[in-house]
């Protein structure tokens, strides 16, 4: 598939003002928590730069949800933006737009910081 | 706060904290931009949802010449209507009619066409729903709360990194003289995956 120019990526919304239904009001939030929004985002926008192609992304997407349902059974609670992590860390790692050791550094210190340190 | 359940708490911020070390790092190195990202969020949660896919649907049921052209060719139809699609697959429409009905669902991961509808919801990504659809659609429409006569013939359209597809609902009895944008608003984000009809207009604002 080839690269579409950045410009065409953006959705431009019709009339935002028109009666159809925004998301919420179907009755549930689009994300379940803030960190899924943010790496939603992200990853479309590191996508318009041209970083990787879709499939790079989708194919990496598809091995993560195949094996954890291989490896989990009913009932236990299936959470799609963590399959989603895990295909994009390995997307932007094997990739070499991150490096591995970069990413473990920089969670050590994201997690050595104080409680609360947001708030 | 020190009495939140612990391990939840701390398997949440796992993967927070993950989410946050990518994009700082990747922010850093310059390869995306803190505003494109908020850029992209805000769209989809707040701008898009399933209102470009209603307008497309409310379209097609005033205008048989859009209504033909977007079921042989959806992606270039769609171009007529100043909507703009992440150019993730090309689009096909598939029509409800006497004797049909359609359901779209993506077995591998979770394709979906969100120029259209917005961000999936979260049933649609479910494994159940993924599996299940395909092998049993109309006891699983059923349980959704749509439940088909036994005559229709049910169709499942599977998407995949070629094809994206969005179901065009039948325009319902009731609404004969409403024009474009007042039909839109009876078109749901459901009903454009198959899983329930538009909104009857008599119970419609």
């Amino acid at each position: 598939m080839t690269a579409p120019s950045p410009d065409a990526q953006v959705p431009r919304v019709l009339d935002e003002t028109g009666p159809a239904a925004p998301p919420r009001a179907n009755g549930e939030l689009v994300f379940d928590h803030v960190w899924e929004g943010r790496l939603f985002g992200v990853t479309m926008a590191l996508f318009r730069t041209g970083a990787f192609a879709w499939d790079e992304f989708r194919e990496r997407l598809i091995e993560e949800i195949g094996d954890w349902e291989r490896r989990h059974g009913d009932g236990e609670e299936y959470r799609y933006y963590e399959r989603w992590l895990a295909a994009f860390q390995r997307l932007v790692t094997e990739k070499g737009l991150c490096r591995a050791e970069d990413l473990a550094s920089r969670l050590r210190e994201l997690a050595a910081r104080p409680a609360g340190h947001d708030h | 706060m020190p009495d939140e359940k612990p391990e939840h708490h701390h398997e949440h911020s796992e993967h927070e904290l993950r989410a946050e070390a990518l994009e700082t790092l990747l922010t850093e190195k310059g390869l995306v931009t803190a505003d494109a990202i908020d850029g992209i969020i805000r769209l989809f949660e707040e701008d898009i949802g399933p209102m470009n896919g209603a307008k497309v649907v409310a379209r097609a049921w005033c205008d048989d010449g859009f209504r033909a052209r977007l079921l042989d060719d959806a992606t270039a139809a769609i171009g007529e209507l100043d909507v703009t699609m992440l150019p993730e697959a090309p689009i096909v429409v598939v029509p409800n009619e006497p004797g049909v009905h359609n359901v779209v669902v993506c077995t591998l991961c979770s394709c979906y066409p969100s120029g259209l509808l917005g961000i999936s919801p979260k049933w649609y990504k479910d494994p159940a729903y993924r599996s299940r659809v395909v092998r049993e659609p109309r006891r699983v429409l059923s349980e959704m709360g749509l439940d088909l006569a036994p005559e229709l013939e049910v169709r499942v359209w599977d998407s995949s990194a070629e094809l994206r597809y969005m179901v065009l609902p039948a325009r319902p009895e009731g609404c004969e003289d409403w024009d474009e944008a007042r039909l839109a608003g009876l078109v749901t984000r459901d009903s454009m995956i198959g899983t329930a009809l538009p909104r009857d207009p008599s119970e419609a604002t």
